[in-house]
């Protein structure tokens, strides 16, 4: 379990009274998708939050290559460079154009040339086939766009990890495909990921491991052949009925 | 009549006078109001760097100082008038320190008074500005390393003035017109320059119309710069595609093969009128 690049250790996380996470403890490997599955309001977004120290946990550790990144010395500025992420809302900066928006970090928090940035940057937006939209702005390109310049501004950091959360929540059903294909790609060149998602069928093809999740607690995990066809608890079954019934 | 002679008799002998008056109400504005315009960023990021209960005690103090002196600064200046705020720097400094503080210049007393003044209305229309911008992109920034300066002058202050370039604007405005109390420091832009002349010729409304005339005719003049370059911040509405593959064909710039025979898909599809 030690070459694991990320372990969550008996992560609690609550606001005010209310816990949301509670006693969370999983791996991801490197190379490997791991997707998080649940009803919503069950902390998926909370927990992916908290491994990018968006949100303080509580209780418990979050360690990148065995190094923990809450009470340790590392600096979290440098560990996010490190950890792209990806969100339902896109978060792209509106007053860059696209080509911009994947720049910027690179050489604000990387120090890379412009040049360079420019390179590098172009060589994730023709993967993600945006290129030709590199001089537009975030308002002026669809959901599904804005999603795929997100996957590039993150990819653009060189990230050893991509956290997605709900990549696809906020699109349009026929958007949803043209991100799923580009996640799908990125995962089949073995790029690490941990993907909160409701795309059941994204979850069973891609993961190497899905882990399900109720009410804060991981209930179950394990490979998707298995959780999907024979989940062991009652709540996942339950989960899973209702996402088959649609 | 009587009225437009006294005009024109006095613009003719005072119009150098006037445009002087003018031109140090304009740059008094300007530049005080580009000062002020500083500070009120200052303000507004000193003011907005966040602040956890994780944070440790130290840093939770100053940033605590740090926000309470703005608070002060801001209520002080803002709650009370321009008239006395300028008595208080420029006669009540010296009568306090006996003489060990004083301004040499007008000028310097006045930017002074106006600079901190328009600062304490920019410190909160910018915090309003950057509190106007989806957290989201914070989060974004954050989320590819950037710290709160990063975030702030890469991402969150261009998009912040931009929204708060209306509210600039009416700072700008106002200063043109507000620095005419400036009169009581001796400062002799346009409204002191009104005192001086019907001081000597009693023709208080006739001069009194060119003040109102210039005035408007300068703030007319700012609106419709500030309008121009809120324009010029927003940008192309429009976006060119970079077309890396050279056999797209544009749209308008092909024309196909089989045009004009009967072939020519076009030709029933708009009813044959082309072709055959």
């Amino acid at each position: 379990m030690s070459d694991a690049i990320l372990e969550v250790r008996h992560l609690s996380k609550s606001f005010g009274s209310n816990e949301v996470l509670r006693d969370i403890d999983f791996d991801v490997r490197p190379g490997d998708v791991t997707s998080i599955i649940g009803a919503s309001g069950s902390g998926k977004s909370t927990l992916l939050r908290c491994i990018n120290l968006l949100e303080t946990p509580t209780s418990g550790d979050v360690l990148f290559h065995g190094e923990s990144v809450i009470t340790g010395g590392v600096n979290p500025n440098k560990y996010r460079a490190k950890v792209g992420m990806v969100f339902q809302s896109f978060n792209l900066f509106d007053n860059m154009d696209v080509l911009k928006n994947c720049m910027v970090g690179q050489m604000k928090v990387l120090k890379r040339s412009a040049a360079e940035a420019e390179a590098n940057a172009m060589k994730y937006l023709e993967r993600v086939g945006m290129a030709p939209y590199i001089k537009a702005k975030p308002r002026q390109i669809s959901g599904g766009m804005k999603q795929r310049v997100a996957i590039a501004r993150a990819l653009a950091m060189d990230p050893e990890i991509l956290l997605f959360d709900e990549p696809t929540s906020a699109l349009d059903p026929e958007m949803v495909g043209e991100v799923l294909a580009v996640m799908r790609s990125l995962a089949a060149d073995g790029m690490t990921m941990l993907v909160v998602t409701h795309e059941m069928a994204f979850a069973r093809d891609v993961s190497a491991n899905v882990v399900f999740m109720k009410d804060g607690v991981i209930w179950e995990q394990g490979s998707p052949d298995r959780l999907f066809r024979e989940p062991e608890t009652q709540e996942a079954r339950d989960f899973l009925a209702r996402f088959m019934e649609r | 009549m009587d009225f437009f002679s006294d005009i024109g008799a006095l613009l003719a002998q005072y119009w150098e006078t006037y445009l002087r008056g003018m031109g140090n109400t304009l740059l008094l504005a300007v530049v005080a109001t580009l000062i002020g315009c500083v500070i009120g960023l200052v303000c507004g990021i000193l003011n907005t760097i966040p602040c956890s209960k994780n944070d440790p005690p130290v840093k939770r103090f100053f940033l605590g100082l740090i926000r309470a002196i703005i608070r002060i600064y801001v209520e002080v200046f803002r709650g009370t008038p321009m008239v006395l705020q300028a008595v208080f720097i420029y006669y009540g400094l010296p009568y306090i320190t006996n003489n060990a503080f004083r301004f040499e210049s007008v000028w310097a007393a006045a930017i002074l008074v106006v600079s901190i003044n328009t600062g304490a209305y920019m410190a909160e229309s910018v915090r309003g500005g950057i509190i106007s911008i989806d957290p989201g992109q914070t989060e974004g920034a954050k989320s590819i390393g950037m710290n709160h300066f990063q975030t702030m002058t890469s991402v969150i202050l261009p998009q912040a003035i931009r929204n708060i370039m209306p509210q600039i604007g009416n700072n700008f405005i106002i200063n043109i017109k507000d620095t005419s109390v400036m009169f009581i420091i001796t400062f002799t832009e346009f409204f002191a320059v009104h005192r001086n002349i019907v001081a000597l010729n009693y023709k208080y409304f006739p001069s009194a119309t060119i003040e109102m005339v210039g005035y408007l005719a300068v703030t007319l003049t700012a609106s419709a710069l500030l309008r121009w370059v809120e324009k010029r911040m927003d940008g192309k509405s429009s976006y060119e595609l970079v077309q890396t593959d050279n056999l797209t064909m544009a749209a308008g710039t092909y024309s196909h093969p089989d045009r004009g025979t009967p072939f020519d898909e076009r030709s029933t599809e708009f009813g044959g009128k082309e072709g055959k």
